[in-house]
């Protein structure tokens, strides 16, 4: 048994999420036991130095391999090596590398790769990974991008890299859509943001003029939908982010709010309220018809869909107090799922459907917490003062949040689903209501 | 104080100083550069000042006057703007009713103001369910003024959530004055 198969076993709780529910159960026991995997991740070497818009392709080799150590030390589960204990390798060495340097900085993994630049201004960036002691290729695939586009090519390497020794989807090659704070609570000037999964390429989308809250990723296209309070109308919008184009949902004379798209960015879901009283409605886009899928004097909010589509778990406050229910994409049906000590909002299904994480309030703190459709099975994963507005990865791995601290400060976080690597994500400014866009195509 | 008045020509550069550090200590801190910390350097002003001290005249006074139909007018008339609400309620509590009675009243007096009834919660609650509670809170109140005779089309109703608190803190008392509904003037004739 190599070193490498057995640091793989190490990962076996990883692997165990796509198994069935049995094996579910060992996940929740191995917070802080795992020892991330060393791996060597050294510049990327170039046969030519060559001058590019983004920089040298000498700068660029060390670029990339920053941004893929940057991305899998981000897991948690793997250990980037210091680039002073190996030798650092050609360009001849990258397809059959000397694998004596790195068995001797104790890498178990090597992931590496060249940069090129190519007549017509394209680069090429190759990505290879081995096994250090059984010497073997484990990934060779070659991305071209423009050089503007570098970081995407780093984000795909490790994409593969992390798909291949953990047996999970990646999910770097993504972005993420969120609220942008600044100023007084009292006079909160909050923007829509967004950016590279890793914080890179930052944008804002609004000018701050009007409050705007719940920006959503739709799952299938590069499009959001929000919340708006332009024009004191506080309503749903749809941002085409391709064209900047904006929609707003529905023909309502009252407030729409806490949208989210179903698995196949057609139907949006989300709330209205008339009378004081909020209900959930299906809107389909391209017909532009609107469907109520639920009545009655509670409130009714927080629409998520499973990623099937024939499911949605919202709260409710019909027993009473503030509680996850879950229904049939019609409305009929509606099961509470959520008890147990205070109360539940804002759940979101896992893209994987077999968990949904929500925000678990117990006094004045909130927790980010997942629990099984079937209402079994709830853990809390975080403790601080205020967590809300659970956003899962692409992969259903990591669920990135909002956090408000005593302090009053917020920022964005992130946690694995098994509890470990809180980490934060940064924002130039405070920031809250992230959402986590799908892998980008 | 001593140096001022012996020597006139520091005396504006020391008072310059002096503004510095004062604006340093309080609002100011984020717009002025890391040398204002430093002090004055000792040299003659480049240029000598046009006015001397005390011939700028103070600014006029002014003072508000509550304009009828004016939102000045409706807190003077009906005691305030504000009613507040237990937690997670929108339940009108007796003295919530007095305001709103006497802001009935007010609206009764003035027919042609609109009003537009702002729902707010504390920060004790989801994003999305403290719109819910807010916006069942503004109508709540908008239900009583109408019950006390006010046309529902002088009203309009829009719900903060937990967005737009009237005291930053994480507190009881902070807790206590942000769920609110705030009856707003909008318009008038």
């Amino acid at each position: 048994m190599t070193r490498l198969t057995f640091a793989l076993l190490g990962l076996v709780p990883l692997m165990a999420l796509s198994a069935p529910a049995a094996a579910q159960l060992r996940i929740d026991i191995t917070s802080g036991t795992e020892q991330p995997m060393p791996i060597a991740v050294p510049a990327f070497p170039t046969a030519a130095v060559v001058a590019t818009p983004a920089g040298t392709t000498a700068d660029l080799g060390r670029q990339v391999a920053d941004v893929i150590s940057a991305n899998l030390s981000g897991t948690g589960l793997f250990k980037p090596i210091n680039r002073d204990a190996f030798p650092a390798p050609s360009v001849a060495d990258v397809p059959s590398p000397q694998f004596g340097g790195f068995r001797t900085a104790a890498a178990q993994a090597l992931a590496t790769g060249t940069v090129t630049a190519n007549p017509d201004g394209t680069l090429t960036i190759g990505c290879y990974l081995y096994d250090v002691f059984s010497e073997e290729q484990l990934l060779r695939q070659g991305f071209t991008v423009t050089p503007a586009g570098w970081r995407r090519a780093a984000h795909k390497c490790s994409d593969l890299v992390y798909s291949r020794l953990t047996g999970e989807s990646g999910y770097f090659d993504s972005r993420i859509v969120y609220v942008a704070e600044s100023g007084p609570k009292t006079k909160r000037v909050k923007r829509l943001a967004v950016m590279d999964q890793d914080g890179a390429n930052h944008r804002f989308l609004t000018s701050g003029q009007s409050l705007v809250l719940m920006p959503r990723f739709s799952p299938a296209s590069e499009t959001l939908s929000y919340m708006s309070f332009s024009g004191d109308q506080p309503r749903v919008w749809i941002y085409s982010l391709g064209t900047g184009r904006q929609e707003a949902v529905g023909a309502f004379d009252s407030m729409s709010f806490a949208g989210r798209f179903s698995p196949d960015g057609r139907t949006l879901v989300f709330s209205v309220t008339r009378s004081g009283n909020s209900d959930i409605y299906a809107y389909d886009i391209a017909s532009k018809t609107t469907r109520r899928l639920t009545s009655g004097n509670s409130i009714d909010t927080s629409p998520s869909f499973s990623p099937d589509g024939r499911r949605i778990v919202f709260e409710s406050d019909r027993g009473g107090a503030q509680q996850l229910y879950v229904m049939n994409a019609d409305g009929s049906n509606a099961q509470r799922i959520s008890f147990g000590d205070g109360r539940a909002g804002s759940p979101v299904w896992s893209p994987r459907g077999d968990l949904i994480a929500f925000t678990r309030m117990q006094g004045s703190k909130f927790r980010i917490a997942v629990i099984k459709p079937d209402g079994s099975g709830e853990r809390l994963l975080t403790d601080s003062w205020q967590d809300e507005s659970p956003s899962w990865s692409p992969n259903g791995r990591v669920i990135l949040f909002g956090r408000t601290e005593r302090n009053g400060r917020s920022s964005l976080r992130s946690i694995d689903l098994t509890g470990r690597n809180d980490r934060r994500i940064p924002t130039p400014l405070e920031a809250s209501d992230p959402s986590w866009g799908p892998l980008l195509k | 104080m001593t140096k001022q008045q012996s020597n006139t020509r520091a005396f504006p550069l020391l008072v310059l100083a002096g503004a510095l550090a004062l604006g340093a200590c309080t609002k100011n801190r984020d717009v002025l550069p890391p040398e204002a910390w430093q002090p004055a350097p000792a040299q003659p002003p480049a240029e000598q000042p046009i006015d001397q001290p005390g011939t700028i005249p103070p600014a006029e006074p002014v003072g508000n006057t509550a304009l009828a139909g004016s939102q000045a007018a409706l807190i003077q008339a009906a005691g305030s703007d504000t009613i507040l609400f237990a937690l997670d309620s929108y339940g009108l509590e007796e003295g919530a009713r007095q305001t709103l009675g006497a802001q009935a009243e007010w609206l009764a007096r003035n027919p042609g103001v609109r009003v537009s009834i702002e729902g707010h919660a504390d920060e004790r609650g989801t994003r999305e369910y403290n719109l819910a509670l807010g916006e069942r809170r503004a109508n709540a109140a908008k239900n009583f003024l109408a019950a006390q005779g006010v046309s529902a089309d002088r009203m309009s109703t829009i719900s903060y959530g937990k967005e737009r608190p009237a005291v930053d803190g994480s507190n009881e008392e902070a807790w206590a004055q942000n769920r609110r509904a705030v009856t707003v003037v909008v318009g008038g004739r």
